[in-house]
């Protein structure tokens, strides 16, 4: 059964640390307990948003540089 | 050229003031809005309103083709740029007046000019302003960088040339520390402004940040004294003063006069700032920087001076020469103005976007609050933390402070966090009513206070 990776703010979700920089994760990537799998910026300050549990993404549902609401799902974990 | 309506391409509390400068000025206002604002209250107050893209600001209100396309489908002849996004954007200037409308500010190549730190500096030195001990100018050679940082003496500030806003600034100790942090510094300017450029200069401690008004028409410039933004926390302004009470009168003629000096000499158009860095005790002021906007600490000087600068610049953007002279300036009493921001000041200053669920304005004499608020409004946390500014005025500063006490006891934003607690503490601290404060004088204060910020 996959589970969600929610966003615990509201804000603008990015995969990347900084334009320029790979993705935090990829599609398919394992992920551990706190693994950073992106950023929330909320009023010009970045947030990261760590996995709250381990697993393999199966895929990003928010894309990068989407607005998104507190508690929306940003990833499917499995 | 008269301006019979105007574009507004901001947002927030300055996007409101705008409004009510144009609407006295018997000026129709556009205001352009990402979908995020779309029940803002600048959007509500304006004459029209037009959609330029999604919350992002990189897709609205940075766009510059959206921008042009909204004053386009409005018919708009002019476009103020309030402060942020694109307001000291030379390349937007310059597409707004090829585009045959009015950019109400200074010309892109006085922005160009005045917006890169080591040509501001150059154009500083050329009259006669003094200016921090630093590099002449940009500096791409880590060798010649290091130098000069050697002959200025340690600690210094390792500065982007293109940068703003207090990013992209370290300050470096020693010479390892120097070696350590520069290609850092130049790398992070290169990403951040496609500049890798850099500045140097000498790190003045226990400065204060006193920095002087000025209205130009594009020929000549008067000044309308100065403010004091000492209180920063991160290089972000939280309380500012209109005038500085360290400033002795003979010092005050001179960093006023030179000012004026800078801003004639770039035929500036418009309200701009001189950013200075003042040593209470040699007395001495160094320029660090132009501001070639209306900035949000403008009100303490409007209180101070009866000017309405808004509505100024907007006149002279219209080709109007300045309708004051020199003279016609005076100061009159002590404003203070603080920052209300959606943030939590008891937990590290955390973004606090929320609906607000009720709102008492404070009100009375002296007494103003400049907001993008309203009872219902839902804060939204695409951009900056900015709620309003209160502003008091009185005829000394202590019942200045007093006044502020009180008027911030009237002020309730319900349903979010905000710095409304944080100026309680600081207009009750004896060093604040002592006046007795530098630029990093805040943040070590906010670490002993902490717990007071509970409210």
């Amino acid at each position: 059964m996959p589970k969600q990776l929610l966003s615990p703010l509201p804000g603008t979700f990015y995969r990347r640390p900084s334009p320029d920089k790979p993705v935090y994760k990829s599609e398919g990537d394992t992920v551990a307990v706190g693994d950073v799998i992106g950023l929330v910026e909320v009023m010009k300050s970045f947030t990261e948003v760590k996995a709250e549990f381990a697993g393999k993404i199966v895929k990003f549902i928010a894309e990068n540089e989407e607005p998104v609401m507190a508690g929306q799902p940003l990833a499917e974990v499995a | 050229m008269a301006i019979g309506r105007l574009l507004i391409a901001n947002r927030g509390e300055i996007a409101v003031r705008i409004i009510r400068a144009a609407r006295e000025l018997g000026i129709r206002t556009v205001q352009a809005h990402s979908t995020a604002d779309a029940d803002s209250l600048a959007v509500r107050m304006a004459d029209e309103a037009v959609e330029i893209g999604p919350p992002q600001a990189a897709k609205s209100y940075l766009n510059i083709d959206a921008l042009l396309a909204a004053a386009r489908k409005s018919g708009a002849d002019a476009v103020h740029p309030g402060y942020g996004f694109l307001a000291e954007n030379a390349n937007f200037a310059d597409a707004v007046t090829a585009a045959g409308l009015i950019f109400v500010g200074p010309s892109g190549d006085a922005i160009r000019i005045m917006g890169d730190k080591a040509a501001a500096r150059a154009a500083a030195e050329a009259a006669g302003v003094p200016v921090v001990p630093g590099s002449d100018g940009r500096i791409d050679d880590p060798e010649r960088a290091r130098i000069v940082a050697r002959a200025i003496g340690f600690p210094v500030m390792i500065k982007a040339a293109a940068g703003g806003g207090g990013r992209g600034i370290r300050i470096a100790h020693d010479q390892g520390e120097f070696d350590t942090l520069m290609p850092q510094a130049s790398a992070e300017a290169k990403a951040a402004f496609g500049d890798g450029g850099l500045y140097i200069e000498k790190v003045i401690e226990k400065a204060r940040h006193i920095e002087v008004q000025i209205l130009g028409d594009g020929n000549s410039a008067i000044h309308c004294f100065e403010r004091e933004c000492s209180l920063q926390r991160r290089r972000q302004k939280l309380w500012e003063e209109a005038p500085s009470v360290v400033l002795p009168q003979a010092v005050r003629e001179k960093l006023c006069a030179s000012a004026v000096a800078l801003a004639e000499s770039v035929k500036y158009r418009g309200a701009g700032t001189l950013e200075y860095l003042y040593d209470d005790e040699s007395q001495k002021f160094y320029f660090i920087e132009m501001n070639t906007r209306i900035q949000v600490e403008h009100p303490v000087t409007e209180m101070i001076t009866g000017l309405d600068l808004v509505r100024e610049m907007i006149r002279v953007a219209a080709g109007e020469p300045l309708r004051i002279s020199q003279d016609d300036v005076r100061m009159n009493g002590h404003a203070i103005e603080v920052r209300i921001n959606a943030e939590d000041p008891a937990k590290n200053f955390m973004p606090a976007p929320g609906t607000i669920a009720s709102l008492r304005i404070p009100g009375g004499p002296g007494t103003r609050f400049d907001t993008l608020l309203y009872q219902g409004y839902q804060v939204p946390p695409f951009y900056d933390s900015l709620l309003g500014k209160l502003i008091v005025w009185d005829e000394m500063r202590g019942a200045a402070l007093d006044r502020m006490v009180r008027a911030l006891g009237e002020l309730e934003i319900g349903g979010i966090k905000t710095t409304k607690p944080l100026h309680q503490v600081l207009a009750a601290d004896p060093e604040v009513r002592a006046a007795r404060f530098h630029t990093r004088w805040l943040e070590p204060w906010l670490e002993q206070n902490a717990e007071k910020m509970f409210a």
